[in-house]
């Protein structure tokens, strides 16, 4: 393959895991925009939606119809999740939310292993994803075409859920002043619980693109989107949707770089690298790059 | 220190020893290897009580100065033999040394803490759960780079061989140092500080409190015993990986801090004691046990599952744990005392 | 149509109100006046469900509605201007408007109440697509008081809406509150600006640290000796 190829090629690539990432990080960055939290459980409800997948076509359902199945159930365990442990603690300080989240996440992992299996157990991918895509000298996989067409039908949506609806008006009121919704009248409890569905359906969806790469299904599953869908509304800034797809696909484009160009060795570390920028990015722009929260820093 | 003091920190001593001589005396095996489990546990919450209670700062991934600790006094005291055989690729330095328990837990805690100081300098500035994510980040870069530096570490192979150096007497020694600079810390000036800087940034600020200078002492400091708890389990499970130290262990510690009392010394320690016996009877009940005619099926994660739980409750309804700021009074015995002495003169009187 | 009585309010350990009692008929305009800090505020905040009082009562058309949630507030038909405005700043101004009218359906009534606020205020049609925060401090307030009438409000509670305003707008929004108050909206306005409140005010109360300790009519309260001296005698010497 030429070096173009091999270029775009790795641009695919990056494209590829940016929209997994980008799935992931914007259910996150919906939530914190409005609760000022930080739902570490935001990757097991994504697991929780993969696994109803699973179940869904072992109980003979074809798969798409699964799939929205894994959606719906994804959401309404995100919904769940709020009302039980999260609404309780509305206005508790923001860390108190976030180690909450983790003992969810404890919980919920657990659980999954105690009435399912510890083990991983395969995910059905649909045959017609199951293959490659032959442009030229590249070969790519159908699966990555899907996730990166589905991200942008699914930002598409999104965005108009979010800026022409009502409740999507409502939302970002209710996250750009608390004190000025509750005067108009918004239920913020109503929004909170829209806002948790939404982000939850979104991990669900993006549950069948994580898991259709992997191949299979396993209970600790959601920590890597939890981890990267964070890592990537710091790029992008808290509080900013836009800034959070963005930052997923500077999430994906560094990786796929530093696996791709560094040797062996170092690209091994890559992980590492990414937090360090990441940390050097709380430092330098403690707002990321499209970010609205004002004061991080002492 | 007041005569009431030095009262109080003998009846502590007191009631360690007495556990620990007991312990010494009766105690068979299972039931030592228990005593020392919590006893590390309570190191590990108490060191984070001083990073996190009393600053306010949650340092999620404190867990990875553990992890240093453990690897550093592992590599220190493992003995030439071993090192030549199984881990050939380590630098002709630490190839060649084989130190004492002693020395090598002192490094297993300076190296967190020089790590944390320079860390520390850099995400301190920053606000509550951006420091939370990013020690979080920390345990994940340690991890990795552990896990990746296999002539130090054995890679993602397990850290076998290391001495069984760890014993009641090692254990009691270093709780009753970490409690005792806990304590004297919360009770210093510095520890009137770390308090105000919780509870009001800005007032603190205005008062002129250097807040990143007293939340980096904190974490130093809480670094440093947080290693020194490493070795000690180092040199307890004698078998370890860089995944040892990572999610599950850093939720038990949290919880144990959570419930026991964030700004609590005696929270964190009682915390500790509390919930690392809870953990113990749950792992004896999960392979299924019988009431009667129930019986109930084995139910792995239990002991998880229940903390998990506490945990949230506490969340809910006591958000500050069981003791939030205050500490227990070791004198309370004394204060019983009076009562009933007072309760005998006044009937007495009658 | 508004009743308080006895009204106690704490912020935390701070006794803000200390056993307010007030009265709003319908169609009129009260104002509550009474120096920084006295708790004028702290009262409308209460009214409107932010705050929840300790004790006391507030009964809206014979209904009680101290435990009410804000949003059920606003649904019966009480609407809140508040100090510091609260306006959504990376909302357009079109959609702030918007938000004021949640609790009302969508349709011909939202058009018709768009373009009454429009006529009010023609500046907010102006700049209907901008952000409410690149508006400068006066059209804020006018989109302010404009997002709490979409909400088509019985009682209107306005606080100190002409603070840090230059003299013409605050002419322009006294305007504005006597159309209202012939249009039907029933209005309680919280004001440092005593002057131009008692003079459109048709009764008014005075505000002192939590305590009520005047009331009267707009133009009794206006040639109060006391109350010139506190509040109208430093006007006078402020008026250029």
């Amino acid at each position: 393959m030429s070096s173009l190829e091999t270029l775009l090629q790795q641009l695919f690539n990056a494209l590829t895991i940016g929209s997994l990432y980008a799935e992931a990080a914007i259910g996150l960055a919906m939530i914190f925009s409005i609760l000022n939290m930080v739902n570490f459980a935001h990757g097991d409800i994504l697991m929780l939606g993969v696994y109803s997948i699973v179940f869904g076509v072992a109980s003979g359902l074809p798969f798409w119809g699964a799939a929205i199945l894994g959606v719906v159930f994804a959401a309404l365990a995100g919904v769940l999740m709020e009302r039980v442990a999260y609404r309780p603690l509305r206005g508790a300080p923001d860390v108190a939310l976030l180690l909450t989240s983790f003992a969810v996440t404890v919980l919920v992992e657990n659980g999954i292993i105690m009435f399912v299996s510890p083990n991983p157990q395969p995910f059905p991918v649909p045959a017609m994803l199951n293959k490659y895509v032959s442009i030229g000298n590249l070969r790519l996989p159908a699966i990555d075409i899907g996730v990166i067409a589905s991200t942008f039908v699914l930002l598409a949506v999104f965005t108009l859920l979010v800026k022409r609806t009502r409740i999507g008006i409502a939302m970002r009121a209710s996250s750009s002043d608390s004190v000025g919704a509750h005067l108009c009248g918004i239920d913020i409890n109503r929004v909170v619980v829209f806002a948790f569905a939404l982000g939850s359906a979104m991990a669900g969806f993006a549950g069948i693109g994580w898991a259709g790469r992997l191949g299979i299904v396993e209970p600790f599953m959601g920590l890597e989107p939890v981890l990267k869908g964070f890592v990537a509304c710091i790029f992008g800034g808290f509080g900013s949707l836009p800034g959070a797809v963005l930052g997923a696909y500077m999430l994906g484009g560094m990786e796929v770089m530093f696996t791709a160009f560094l040797p062996t060795e170092y690209a091994l570390y890559r992980n590492a690298y990414i937090f360090v920028v990441l940390i050097l990015v709380l430092l330098l722009r403690p707002s990321g790059l499209l970010g609205t929260t004002a004061k991080e820093k002492l | 220190m007041s005569k009431r003091q030095i009262l109080g920190a003998l009846t502590i001593l007191f009631v360690l020893g007495l556990v620990f001589g007991l312990a010494q005396l009766f105690a068979e095996a299972y039931l030592t290897r228990v005593l020392i489990t919590i006893a590390i546990y309570a190191i590990l919450s108490v060191s984070l009580s001083v990073s996190n209670g009393f600053t306010g700062v949650f340092s999620i991934g404190h867990v990875a100065f553990m992890a240093l600790g453990a690897y550093t006094a592992g590599i220190l005291t493992l003995p030439l033999q071993v090192k030549a055989t199984t881990m050939q690729d380590l630098p002709r330095f630490l190839g060649t040394i084989q130190i004492g328990f002693l020395p090598a837990t002192l490094a297993a805690g300076l190296v967190p803490a020089i790590v944390a100081l320079l860390v520390g300098a850099a995400i301190l500035r920053l606000s509550g759960h951006y420091i939370a994510v990013a020690t979080l980040g920390l345990l994940v870069i340690t991890s990795e780079v552990l896990q990746n530096a296999e002539a130090l570490t054995r890679g993602a192979r397990t850290f076998t061989g290391v001495l069984p150096l760890t014993n009641l007497g090692w254990v009691f020694f270093w709780a009753v140092i970490t409690l005792y600079v806990a304590w004297r810390l919360k009770r210093s000036h510095f520890g009137r500080q770390m308090l105000a800087s919780r509870d009001d940034l800005a007032a603190a600020q205005a008062q002129g409190i250097n807040i990143l200078r007293t939340r980096l002492l904190a974490f130093v400091v809480s670094a440093f015993f947080t290693g020194v708890a490493g070795s000690l389990y180092a040199h307890f499970v004698l078998a370890f990986s860089s995944r040892t130290f990572y999610l599950p262990i850093t939720f038990e510690v949290i919880s144990m801090l959570v419930v026991g009392g964030m700004g609590s010394v005696s929270g964190a320690f009682l915390g500790a004691v509390a919930l690392g016996s809870l953990k113990e009877v749950m792992r004896l009940l999960e392979p299924g046990f019988a009431i009667g005619p129930i019986h109930v099926p084995p139910v792995y994660g239990l002991a998880q599952i229940v903390i998990a739980t506490l945990f949230i409750l506490v969340m809910i309804f006591r958000p500050k744990g069981v003791l939030g700021d205050r500490e227990i009074d070791p004198l309370f015995w004394m204060r019983w005392l009076k009562r009933q002495d007072d309760g005998a003169r006044l009937k007495s009187q009658m | 149509m508004l009743s308080i009585d006895n009204l106690q309010v704490y912020y935390g350990s701070v006794h803000a109100l200390k056993g307010v009692a007030l009265k709003v008929n319908e169609g009129e305009l009260i104002t509550v006046i009474g120096s920084n800090g006295a708790g004028k505020s702290t009262l409308l905040r209460t009214i409107s469900g932010l705050l929840r009082p300790r004790s006391g009562t507030i009964a809206y058309q014979g209904r009680i509605i101290n435990s009410l949630k804000p949003h059920e507030i606003v649904k019966a038909g009480i609407s809140h201007c508040p100090e510091g405005r609260h306006l959504f700043a990376p909302l357009t101004v079109i959609e702030n408007l918007m938000m004021g009218a949640f609790q009302r359906r969508r349709g011909e009534e939202y058009d018709r109440d768009l373009r009454w606020v429009f006529e009010l205020f023609p500046v907010l049609k102006e700049r209907q697509v901008q952000p409410a925060g690149t508006l400068s401090g006066g059209e804020q307030q006018m989109l302010a008081i404009g997002r709490a009438l979409m909400a088509v409000p019985k009682l209107l509670l306005l606080d100190e809406p002409s603070l840090g305003l230059a003299p013409m707008l605050v002419s322009r929004i006294f305007e504005v509150l006597i159309e209202l108050r012939r249009t039907g909206t029933t209005i309680l306005l919280v004001e440092q600006n005593a002057r131009m409140a008692l003079r459109i005010a048709d009764r008014g109360y005075v505000l002192e640290t939590g305590q009520m300790v005047l009331q009267g009519s707009g133009k009794d309260l206006g040639s109060n000796p006391a109350v010139v001296k506190a509040y109208l005698g430093g006007e006078a010497s402020c008026r250029v």
